[in-house]
């Protein structure tokens, strides 16, 4: 780029219309902010789930089942999957934007990431739901 | 030049030599800081505790499948490996919970002066060590 006024009157856009959309956010505060409802939800959240699973330590699979099977455990459950994915996707999204820098292996990157965390997530809720129904 | 986008990823040193901007702090030439290997380690142990997600859907799944699939999961974590993965996951977990919660109070403007930075950091490391030590102590005694 030896003479950026050539490449700016090439181009015939103003300069607003240039730098839109081009900041380091992109879509402004949104991925940000889930990240930071993800995070306060998740310390509750994670509190209760580790305080359930050093109950549940070294118990057989019917304390598992009994403890699933409450609509309370269920429900909690199910938010901590959400919450735990749409962070970790977010988290992962940050990462691979930062360091993959080729654009068609970046893309790549985050559609895998992406279908990979859906398919856990998926995953997950339907493994809940069958211990909600089934208890 | 194909892309505006490049415009704004080039630059010129004081000698005047094009360079081209980089995307991500370069770590091999700064000096390592409280500040910048928490943030770091935040970042690695979101990383590991992602993985470590394969666990949880695992248990979750076998779970709600049968005894002989929760016999395998119950198995694997009370192996050596198991054992290994829980305690990491259980480091990664406080760890990333207790920097988590510095960065919350730093989103609502808390915290900011160098020494209370400082301060904090210290604070997460010793937060990670008791609560990961107390949370090994319940699974050995009880």
């Amino acid at each position: 780029m030896a003479n950026p006024k050539a490449a700016e009157a090439a181009i015939m856009r103003s300069m607003l219309g240039r730098a839109r959309g081009l900041g380091s956010a992109k879509s402004g505060t949104a991925h940000w902010w889930a990240q930071r409802v993800t995070a306060m939800a998740l310390v509750l959240l994670s509190l209760w789930f580790i305080a359930s699973a050093l109950h549940l330590a070294g118990q057989p699979r019917a304390a598992v089942l009994t403890w699933a099977g409450g609509p309370v455990t269920a429900t909690l459950l199910l938010a901590l999957v959400v919450a735990t994915f749409h962070h970790m996707q977010l988290g992962l999204q940050v990462v691979i934007e930062d360091y993959v820098h080729a654009e068609r292996c970046r893309l790549a990157s985050l559609l895998v990431m992406k279908a990979v965390v859906a398919l856990l997530a998926l995953a997950a809720v339907i493994a809940v739901l069958k211990l909600a129904f089934a208890g | 030049m194909t892309d505006v986008r490049e415009a704004l990823m080039t630059g010129r040193k004081s000698d005047g030599t094009a360079v081209r901007r980089p995307l991500s702090p370069h770590l091999q030439v700064y000096k390592p800081q409280i500040t910048s290997v928490l943030s770091i380690f935040h970042r690695m142990t979101g990383v590991a505790l992602s993985a470590g997600t394969l666990l949880l859907v695992w248990w979750l799944v076998a779970a709600a499948t049968s005894e002989g699939a929760y016999a395998t999961v119950s198995g694997f974590i009370r192996s050596p490996i198991g054992w290994l993965l829980l305690f990491g996951w259980s480091v990664a977990l406080w760890f990333h919970f207790c920097n988590g919660i510095r960065h919350l109070f730093w989103d609502f403007g808390h915290g900011f002066e160098l020494p209370q930075v400082h301060a904090s950091g210290k604070a997460v490391l010793v937060a990670t060590g008791v609560l990961t030590l107390l949370t090994w102590i319940v699974v050995i005694a009880f």
